[in-house]
């Protein structure tokens, strides 16, 4: 039942993209995302384009594989393309009942479905690349100055990086559960909106009991094998930054300077 | 009431690259008022089977009839199917969710349309029925012990007033002492109830000194259908299907293989003795 | 290496409310002894105290009355606590729930990192670990694709790489099918023969304990039997008594001298029956000595 959710899992392979450092990869991101702001013109969106098209070849994914996790998320690019289609006020193009596109609004709503669709693409390529350990571990590296302001840097990581690990077992769980109580003849499939809350009743104590028990067994397991927080530990993968990833950093500097003189001329 | 299961298949992952055949071409008839114990290890496809039984899984080919009707069939009422044919998945306790035990118990009967009053009827017969103590009816499930938690979820699906019972795995993670507890009250459930008992396990020990018919599977296929004694003598294939015979049944064939010549279709320890015993002029004793 | 002495532990007991509403007793006065190199059984029903027991060899538990030795180490003591923890392993009953990371390299590599190993100290006992217990091949895998047995000997695995002398499993197998049973087993019998770790397995499955060193048997919070299994075994009315299994063969045996055969009582294969009741086998040289475990 949940096997439709395919939006930016990791896919297996080998390329220049995975194995750069998880943090080149977070910064890059972050960095493509506001340079989609950034540029404001046709020609600033087709260097954007451009340069997920390089980066989408470099990743080694399937095309196809990434499109169609964007299939999920479609309805909601249209929803936004619509909304600002009919509801930017405006000069009116065209008329339907009490719907009126705009011109301005057309402008608007092509400019929203190129930036969404980037911004998507390219948040989806970095997590097509890198394992969820491995994004936890980069955002803990990457928040570590943090620290000295009192966040719980390396346990906010830890608890990220468990319950990525515990998604699969509860949805397991959840669809054993709903399968024993349509056994005894519950209806998960009821339109009425009331009747349909009620009958999550039997499906939610269980599972939460049963994730307050795995999170007390699974507390308990990290204990004893010494667990204690961050302070004293040492790292099986360390993050190191080797040249490439220099060299990645300095392409995306270019990048984003490349944006910001669009922005200036355009 | 009886199913009559005509060349079922299950896929799992239907045409993808991860297909999996989790049942292949299996034809049974399961008759009434009979105890059957259904033995396979995991993945060899009897929790698949047993699913498609009360119609929780929807067969890709083949057919299931319930007194003769296609259970796929569109004037088919579903949810009479699952009150009819009820069953009890592995570990059910972890399914209890109502402030008391008589409340969840209450649960199944009330879904099926049953009045307050109806549903509380059929659920004290069901925890008479599982031999639930009087005085827990009021606790909390969450408080009671292992066992007892069991039984309160083996009674939430009697309490459905089913034909027939599927158990799967009813002993997983019990001791020696609730196993054999859990055991006795499915047989005693048997007598008295006069259903038909499909026990689902890994286990021969377990099942072989209760049940009138063993169901092997392996590979999604249903390899034997015997009663008891006559799949036995087939310790070795079942061997390679890492399962294992009885203990006994291993003990007389090596008792046979050294020269006593005993019958090795006996499957508890008091025959076994008589057995032996009565060849005693034989033996070096 | 693990030393118990007078060992009394209370569990408070609580109202709705929260407030302490007294005390069960899950351990009751229990003096015993393991020696370094031993393959331990611990049985017992659910309720006779072997998984509270257990708890207190790895310092997460501590006694209300009596002493916990482990390794020349006191539990009581805060200081000796993590010590504790790394000397004495422990592997849980639930698979799923004890393994923390998404890779099963990582999750052998966490306790390591917990202890403060160098990184290619860590790389070299993942390895060394994952092969003794034949998953070494499996070490990119997610542990969502393993099975019962494999996961658990991912976490015995996890727990060896922290270099212990001593592994504690509580009920380890409880939830595994045969198959995934008698591969736990074996790695576990593979550790103890091979690098000399004590074992202490806590188990109600009667044919685990067959080949074990040792057995205690626990029965409401008290050591109700100690002994080698033959010892433990051939006494099968009081293992009855106690709702324990004792292997079919014992039984067999058991009743076969109620029928008036002179056999020995502490028969623990289905070989050893044969000899008593046939005489030695002449063309099979190997009987006798191993048994059968299933």
């Amino acid at each position: 039942m949940f096997d439709s959710i395919t939006l930016g899992q990791y896919y297996q392979t080998d390329s220049v993209l995975h194995r750069l450092d998880p943090r080149v990869k977070l910064v890059g991101t972050f960095a493509y995302l506001i340079s989609l702001f950034v540029v404001d013109s046709l020609p600033g969106y087709l260097l954007a384009a451009l340069f997920l098209a390089v980066m989408i070849k470099l990743s080694n994914v399937p095309f196809r594989y990434i499109v169609r996790g964007m299939k999920t998320i479609l309805f909601l690019l249209i929803i936004t393309v619509c909304f600002n289609l009919f509801l930017t006020p405006g000069e009116v193009i065209w008329e339907f009942w009490i719907f009126k596109m705009t011109r301005e609004g057309l402008n608007f709503a092509i400019k929203m479905a190129i930036r969404l669709s980037l911004l998507i693409l390219g948040s989806s390529i970095m997590t097509l690349t890198t394992t969820p350990t491995q994004l936890t571990d980069a955002l803990e590296s990457l928040m570590r100055p943090l620290k000295k302001v009192r966040v719980p840097v390396h346990e906010i990581a830890m608890m990220m990086s468990i319950a990525l690990r515990f998604i699969p077992i509860l949805m397991e769980e959840t669809d054993k559960i709903m399968k024993a109580q349509i056994a005894r003849g519950a209806d998960f499939e009821s339109r009425n909106l009331i009747k349909k809350i009620k009958s999550m009743v039997p499906l939610l104590v269980p599972l939460f009991i049963s994730a307050f028990r795995r999170a007390n067994d699974l507390a308990m397991a990290m204990e004893a094998r010494c667990y204690r927080g961050g302070e004293g530990r040492t790292k099986m993968k360390p993050l190191v930054y080797s040249s490439k990833d220099r060299v990645a950093y300095l392409i995306l500097l270019l990048f984003f300077a490349a944006c910001i003189a669009m922005r200036i001329l355009f | 009431m009886a199913i009559k299961v005509d060349d079922i298949s299950y896929l799992y992952e239907r045409d993808t690259a991860m297909q999996v055949r989790a049942l292949d071409h299996v034809s049974v008839e399961i008759p009434d008022n009979q105890f059957i114990g259904l033995i396979g290890h995991t993945g060899s496809g009897k929790s698949t089977f047993v699913q498609t039984l009360n119609g929780l899984l929807k067969v890709t080919e083949g057919h299931i009839y319930y007194n003769g009707e296609d259970i796929d069939g569109e004037k088919f009422d579903k949810k009479k199917l699952r009150s009819d044919v009820g069953l009890v998945f592995q570990y059910p306790e972890h399914q209890l969710f109502e402030v008391d035990v008589l409340s969840d118990v209450c649960y199944g009967p009330k879904n099926l349309g049953m009045s307050d009053e109806e549903a509380k009827k059929v659920a004290l017969e069901a925890l008479e029925s599982v031999k639930m103590p009087k005085a827990l009816y009021k606790s909390s499930p969450f408080d009671l012990s292992g066992g007892q938690k069991r039984r309160a979820a083996i009674a939430g699906v009697l309490a459905m007033k089913p034909r027939m019972l599927i158990l799967d795995e009813p002993t997983a993670g019990l001791d020696p002492r609730g196993r054999d507890e859990i055991l006795g009250l499915i047989a005693e459930m048997k007598r008295a109830l006069n259903m038909t008992i499909i026990l689902v396990s890994h286990s021969m020990d377990d099942v072989a000194r209760y049940v009138d018919r063993i169901m092997v599977m392996g590979g999604g296929k249903l390899l034997y259908d015997d009663e008891p004694v006559k799949v036995f003598r087939h310790v070795r294939e079942l061997e390679e299907l890492g399962l294992s015979a009885p203990q006994v049944t291993y003990i007389m064939t090596l008792l046979k293989e050294r020269g006593l010549d005993v019958n090795t279709d006996v499957l508890n320890v008091k025959d076994a003795a008589a057995e032996i015993l009565a060849h005693r002029r034989e033996l070096h004793v | 290496m693990i030393k118990i002495s007078k060992l009394i532990h209370d569990y408070i007991k609580r109202d709705d409310e929260g407030n302490a509403a007294g005390t069960v007793r899950a351990i009751d006065g229990v003096d015993l002894q393991v020696e370094p190199g031993m393959f331990i059984a611990v049985l017992g029903h659910n309720g006779s105290g072997k998984s509270t027991l257990a708890k207190h060899l790895n310092a997460l538990l501590f006694p209300t009355e009596g002493e916990v030795w482990v390794d020349g180490l006191d539990t009581r003591e805060e200081k000796n606590l993590w010590e504790i923890r790394r000397e004495a392993g422990m592997v849980f009953q639930n698979p799923d729930n004890q393994i923390i990371a998404q890779v099963v390299e990582e999750d052998v590599g966490f306790g390591p990192e917990n202890i403060g190993v160098p990184t290619q100290e860590i790389w070299k006992r993942v390895e060394e670990s994952l092969k003794a217990v034949g998953m070494y091949e499996y070490r990119k895998k997610s542990p969502n694709r393993l099975s019962g047995g494999q996961k658990q000997r991912v976490s015995i695995a996890g727990v060896i790489a922290m270099e212990p002398k001593c592994i504690i499993m509580d009920e380890p197998t409880a939830m595994l099918d045969p198959n995934g049973r008698k591969e736990v087993i074996k790695a576990a019998m593979k550790l103890n023969r091979e690098k000399g770790i004590t074992v202490i397995l806590i188990t109600h499955y009667m044919e685990e304990a067959i080949n074990a060193d040792k057995i205690f048997v626990m029965d409401k919070g008290k050591l109700a039997m100690q002994g080698t299994p033959k010892e433990i075994f051939s006494q099968v009315e009081k293992m009855k008594e106690l709702n324990l299994d004792v292997p079919e063969v014992t039984l067999l045996a058991h009743e076969l001298r109620k029928g008036g055969l002179d056999i020995p009582a502490d028969i623990l294969t289905k070989e050893e029956l044969a000899d008593a009741l046939l005489g030695k086998a002449q063309s099979d040289p190997a009987g006798g000595s191993n048994g059968d475990q299933s």
